[in-house]
């Protein structure tokens, strides 16, 4: 093997280079049906067009997996997103049916401040399950998956309500600079996580909690701070994801919404790289993967194919990253990556490429 | 499967050529992407033989057993078993061939019962189905014929690990194996087991059995074997007879150096005296836990080394834990420079200069997926909150001292912990802690597992601290390390301390008595 | 277990010193809650105490329990199926399509089951070969199986074969109380299933993998064969059940099942059956099914509470199970 590696070759074994490869793919695929896929316009200040359309669409992806990655990293999951992104939209509705005023900006600010705080309350809640009772994150966020669903439209009383406050639909349909806001809200909290892990100890503290928990609490890592925190975080973010959803449609219907959204936030995740098992993670490839999703959803669209074919994309796309991620899969290509996230925690047992 | 002519179980006087081998490796080479991990090494096992496969961590012998039981594949060499060529893809193959492995981590299934992980993937059948009250039986039986009183519809992960590890040689005893390789079987057995361990092994040798016995104990070495094989990265040194092959011949063929470092702590220790004038930087008051600990008093003093003295079970991990509040005690507390508390976590713990490096530096030390640098700095990160990350400066300098100062391998800070063999991830650790700046180090089987270069490494930090006035407590299952090393001794026994004494030329033999002194007299006092 | 030694035990002593080994007690406390559900109902409720009741509660949920058992083999390696929900649905279009097109209906019933073994096998190699996590490879099952059943017919189809309908409603009457040939199936299947694991080398091998899986390959076991044959079994089992649920539903439709995967995880951890693996039983899973019937029977008959507090209650029960879960399992670690 050669030790020393050219400026190419260490730039293809960077770990986001297979989810940005293939979202570059999938663009291209498009382009090649539509040929005025890539077009922008501008008309009445803000900025139109297919990138755009994605880039807004995947907003409320991009903010659950963001929490999820966390959640992940810290050898966690977190199925109850869609159920808090539900009871979140549903808290906001009512409260702004329900007050004097519905069309006023304090309105719709204190409804989602308060959606916003039980949702915070909703994830310390699945991390006190977690990280004080032991229990097995997949069992303690299905719990909250199932029961959800069912507190959220006890909230609403089983209708879909809807409301009417400009404020609020901005959420979904406003622009900011030219840019859709949905979008400029679910960037600046990537930021925002990207700074509060990799500029504080935080980011090393989750890996070393996801990667040896016990060995991390022997070294006085707090690590049932940490846990309970990033599933606090999560439901954060599942709770913007909900008010954002619902102000797409001006609406919530409980039922339905933000369903299965933890399915599209763990595929984003796992396309960007972070591993299940936990352990390293990458906020950037959770915002590819995220990019990726909502491009999968516009091209099964562009290209004509019926939007009941979207799950059998994603079953090829699942398969293919899996098989791409798999060490014994891409020992056949011989492709190495360096210093990204590890391998799942199978023992060794035998060399990559070995018979049986 | 091949006819093999077996010899007459030949003593361990025999000479190497007589008998026929009943298993040969010859020339075996296996690397893993650019690292040899094994370059040409040739093993013979004889019939009727205990056979000690010896070297440091990183020479090979793991990869060695692996390579002989269809684990690993081999890139070039040959295996014959019984005169006949074999290439084994998987360990059920090799075991078929009538090799068994026991591995260190006692690779059975505690969720089982005794008797099916004895005969699982044997049991006997009738109709197709399981018979349940045969399997029990046959296992009754071979458990019996070794001595070993377990009962066989019992689940295994209630018994100990001693006990799990008799049941797995069971299994290979079971199996009716020509070749029995144990890889570090006694690494947590204490004396009676072990020695019940070589009662079974040298039964099993005198009737033709081939042992391969893997271990770093040079003592239980020239106890049970009749012939050694040392490696030393990955390529072969020496194939001996043990009675033609002195202590310091092995060591040196193991190591390749003189033992000066290990001379030197020996002047070192004698020249120190501990201060027992000023106060005890800590006191334990009757500290203890139920199951695990009876209440217990301990004082450390300043620049003094504290060994911890016992079989296993008697309660020396228990008590560090609960030194450091890594478990939470029961009864007692812990007076640290005159501030009384009960310590409930590692973390309040580490407020208060106390540092715990654990035995099981797999589950409970290593980080293996992040850098040896991030490791190295994860306790003192951890105490300064995750606001308040370390300058990059103060980290490279940090990290750079410790590389240097213990010797790691390789010295580089970016590389990942996993990648790094035992004792240099056990050096890691210690620098994780010193790093704390902690002015009392709890220390339990920091040697454990680790070649002798790198023990000895250790042991000359640990004299340099308490030299420097660090407290440090010292737990090691070899008698011999902690007589060199401590000041003070304190001997447990079953969960309690038994006696305490200063290190004034004590040697093994001493400790030994103090302990089974107790076993005598059942009503015996206190110390 | 406890015993007075003194004098001779009287039968009184022993009953009352009797406890049962640790291992079954998980399934003894689901017992003791259907148990439990069952007299509250028969307190509260007008008619509820009719063993019919509990006889309905198996037919209903012949299909759910044929499902379970094999999310059971699954789970006790450790692993987990999420694709089971979509291959009912794709059994059921599968079914009502080959049967809109002529197939004979016992020809239609082996496409059905071969379809979902083949899946089955397709995510196993994919888990074993390639190390990907079940959760992953499962994920991609559930797509692909949802996928594949729009493919076949975005719209529903009817099934009105009379095969398919006379064994929907064959019945075995005894006495005033009737079962439905489809329950019986169910329990068919749970029986298998007990014997295949207490009994035969594989079943002991899944609870070995779900014990150690690195021990067991060194033990020499097929751990590869067992692996892949778990989600063989549960697609199979999945598919089994998805022709039972035709025979309930009598059409096939993309929008069934939705969530049943759900219920199936739910109905195996309340029936004491640990998510890592190694430990449980399917006689417990089938009483977890009935649990979640159970509270659905409760509602119903209730008649005043909405339908969205069955969810409610299912996530509490869940919470509770798992919660005593925990501290049995802690205080014997």
């Amino acid at each position: 093997m050669p030790e020393t590696a050219t400026g190419l070759q260490r730039v293809l074994r960077h770990q986001l280079v297979w989810p940005v490869l293939a979202l570059v793919v999938l663009l291209l695929v498009n382009v090649v049906a539509k040929p005025g896929f890539f077009d922008i316009r501008m008309q009445d200040g803000h900025l139109y067009g297919n990138l755009i359309d994605i880039v807004r669409n995947s907003a409320p992806v991009l903010l659950v997996a963001l929490g999820m990655t966390l959640v992940i990293a810290t050898r966690g999951i977190d199925l109850s997103v869609g159920a808090i992104a539900a009871i979140s939209a549903a808290v906001a509705c009512t409260r702004i049916v329900g007050a004097g005023d519905e069309g006023a900006l304090t309105t719709a600010v204190m409804a989602c401040t308060y959606a916003l705080a039980v949702c915070i309350v909703l994830g310390a809640w699945n991390g006190f399950l977690v990280s004080v009772l032991g229990i097995q994150p997949i069992i303690a966020t299905l719990v909250l998956m199932v029961a959800g669903r069912g507190i959220s439209m006890a909230i609403t009383d089983g209708q879909i309500t809807t409301v009417h406050n400009s404020w609020f639909s901005d959420l979904a349909t406003g622009y900011v600079l030219t840019l859709p806001l949905a979008f400029l809200i679910a960037l600046g909290i990537t930021a925002l996580t990207a700074l509060l892990t990799r500029r504080t100890a935080l980011g090393m503290l989750i890996e070393a909690v996801g990667i040896n928990p016990e060995a991390s609490r022997l070294a006085g890592v707090r690590s049932r701070t940490i846990i309970w925190t990033v599933y606090a975080f999560s439901g954060f973010c599942a709770g913007i994801a909900g008010l954002v959803i619902a102000a797409n449609t001006n609406s919530v219907n409980a039922n339905s919404l933000g369903l299965w959204i933890e399915l599209d936030a763990i595929l984003a995740v796992v396309i960007g790289g972070t591993s299940l098992a936990g352990g390293r993670f990458s906020l950037l490839g959770t915002l590819v993967g995220a990019l990726f999703i909502a491009t999968l959803a516009r091209t099964v669209n562009n290209i004509g194919i019926p939007s009941e074919l979207n799950y059998l994309f994603k079953a090829v796309v699942v398969i293919a990253v899996c098989l791409l991620q798999s060490p014994k899969a891409r020992s056949a290509f011989r492709v190495r990556r360096t210093g990204g996230p590890a391998v799942p925690a199978a023992p060794v047992l035998e060399k990559a490429g070995s018979p049986s | 499967m091949t006819q093999m002519d077996l010899q007459p179980a030949n003593g361990p006087k025999a000479s190497p050529d007589a008998p026929r081998p009943v298993v040969e490796m010859r020339d075996i080479s296996i690397t893993f992407g650019s690292v040899h991990a094994l370059d040409e090494v040739s093993l013979r096992l004889l019939p009727g033989e205990v056979h000690a496969l010896m070297g440091e961590n990183g020479a090979g012998k793991s990869t060695l057993i692996k390579a002989l039981t269809g684990v690993y594949t081999i890139d070039s060499g040959t295996v014959l078993v019984g005169g006949e060529e074999h290439e084994f893809s998987s360990p059920a193959a090799s075991q078929a061939a009538g090799i068994s492995t026991v591995y260190q981590e006692v690779n059975l299934l505690p969720n089982l019962t005794v008797a099916e992980n004895m005969l699982l993937g044997r049991e006997p059948r009738r109709f197709g189905a399981i018979n349940v009250r045969a399997m029990n039986r046959r296992a009754r039986a071979t458990l019996e014929s070794l001595g070993i009183d377990v009962d066989p519809t019992s689940e295994l992960g209630e018994h100990p690990i001693a006990i799990q590890q008799l049941v797995a040689i069971a299994r290979a005893v079971d199996v009716e194996a020509r070749v029995l390789i144990l890889d570090e079987p006694t690494s947590s057995l204490d004396a009676d087991e072990v020695s019940k361990l070589f009662e079974v092994m040298r039964g099993l040798r005198d009737q033709g059995v081939a042992i391969v016995f893997v271990s770093h104990f040079l003592d239980q070495v020239y106890e049970i074997a009749d012939r050694m094989t040392v490696l030393r990265n990955g390529k072969l040194v020496a194939e001996r007879m043990v009675a033609d092959t002195s202590q310091l011949d092995l060591v040196k063929l193991m190591i390749g150096r003189e033992l000066e470092v290990l001379d030197r702590i020996d002047r070192k220790v004698s020249a120190r005296t501990a201060d027992e004038s000023g106060s005890p930087v800590l006191k334990a008051l009757g500290v203890g836990r139920k199951g695990s600990l009876e209440a217990t008093d301990l004082e450390l003093y300043d620049g003094e080394v504290i060994g911890l003295a016992g079989l296993l079970g008697s309660g020396r991990t228990e008590l560090a834990r609960l030194l450091f509040g890594a478990d939470a005690s029961d009864t007692g507390e812990v007076v640290i420079r005159s501030e009384r508390r009960r310590l409930r976590s590692p973390r309040h713990a580490i407020d208060r200069k106390v540092a715990f490096s654990s035995e099981d530096r797999k589950a409970e030390g290593v980080v293996g997926d992040l850098t040896v640098a991030d490791n190295m700095l994860l306790a003192l990160q951890a105490s300064r909150g995750w606001l308040r990350p370390i300058p990059q400066a103060t980290r490279t300098k940090l990290v750079e001292r410790y590389l240097q100062a213990l010797d790691i391998r390789p010295a580089d800070p970016a590389a990942l912990m996993r990648n790094l063999s035992g004792g240099n991830q056990q050096k890691v650790l210690l620098a994780r802690w010193l790093i704390t700046d902690p002015e009392i180090l709890i220390l339990d089987e920091p040697t454990r597992g680790i070649d002798i270069g790198a023990k000895a490494q250790i042991q000359a930090k640990v004299a340099e601290l308490a030299a420097q006035g660090m407290a440090v407590v010292f737990i090691s299952a070899e008698l011999e390390e902690v007589l060199r090393l401590s000041d003070r001794l304190v001997v447990m026994r079953d969960r309690r301390k038994i006696d305490e004494l200063p290190n004034d030329d004590v040697t093994v033999s001493d400790v030994l008595e103090i302990i089974a002194g107790e076993a005598r007299e059942e009503e015996g006092p206190r110390a | 277990m406890s015993a007075t030694t003194v004098p001779a035990d009287s039968l009184w002593d022993r009953v009352k010193g009797y406890s049962p080994p640790p291992r079954y007690l998980p399934v003894l406390a689901t017992l003791a809650l259907l148990i439990g559900m069952f007299a509250i109902g028969g307190v509260r409720y007008e008619g509820f105490s009719d063993p019919q009741v509990v006889l309905s509660l198996l037919i209903d949920n012949a299909f759910l329990i044929v499902v379970a058992v094999g999310m059971t083999f699954v789970i006790l390696t450790g692993g987990i199926d999420l694709s089971v929900g979509s291959v009912i649905a794709l059994s059921t279009m599968i079914a009502a399509k080959t049967l809109q097109l002529g197939w004979p209906p016992y020809l239609s019933m082996a496409a059905v089951l071969a379809t979902g073994t083949l899946l089955g096998l397709l995510m196993g190699l994919l888990i074993h070969y390639f190390d990907i996590q079940p959760f992953i490879a499962t994920l991609a099952g559930l797509f692909l199986a949802r996928g594949l059943t729009y493919l076949i017919s975005v719209e529903s189809i009817s099934i009105s074969d009379p095969t398919f309908t006379k064994l929907a409603f064959k019945t075995v009457t005894f006495g005033d109380y009737y079962l439905r040939w489809t329950a019986i199936v169910a329990l068919v299947v749970v029986a298998i299933a007990a014997y295949v694991l207490a009994r035969t080398r594989f079943g002991r091998t899944v609870y070995a993998i779900g014990g150690n899986e690195s021990s067991a390959m060194l033990m020499g076991l097929r751990v590869a064969f067992t692996k892949v044959g778990v989600y063989v079994i549960s697609g199979f089992c999945a598919s089994l059940g998805g022709l039972l649920f035709s025979f309930y539903i009598l059409s096939g439709n993309s929008l069934h099942a939705i969530g049943t995967e759900l219920d199936a995880i739910a109905a195996v951890v309340i029936g004491g059956t640990l998510l890592t693996g190694g430990r449980g039983y399917v006689v417990g899973s089938l009483l977890g099914v009935l649990v979640l019937g159970m509270i659905r029977t409760l509602i119903s008959f209730d008649g005043t509470l909405s339908s969205y507090w069955i969810r409610i209650i299912t996530g509490a029960l869940l919470l509770a199970f798992v919660v005593v879960q925990r501290f049995a399992t802690r205080r014997k670690s």
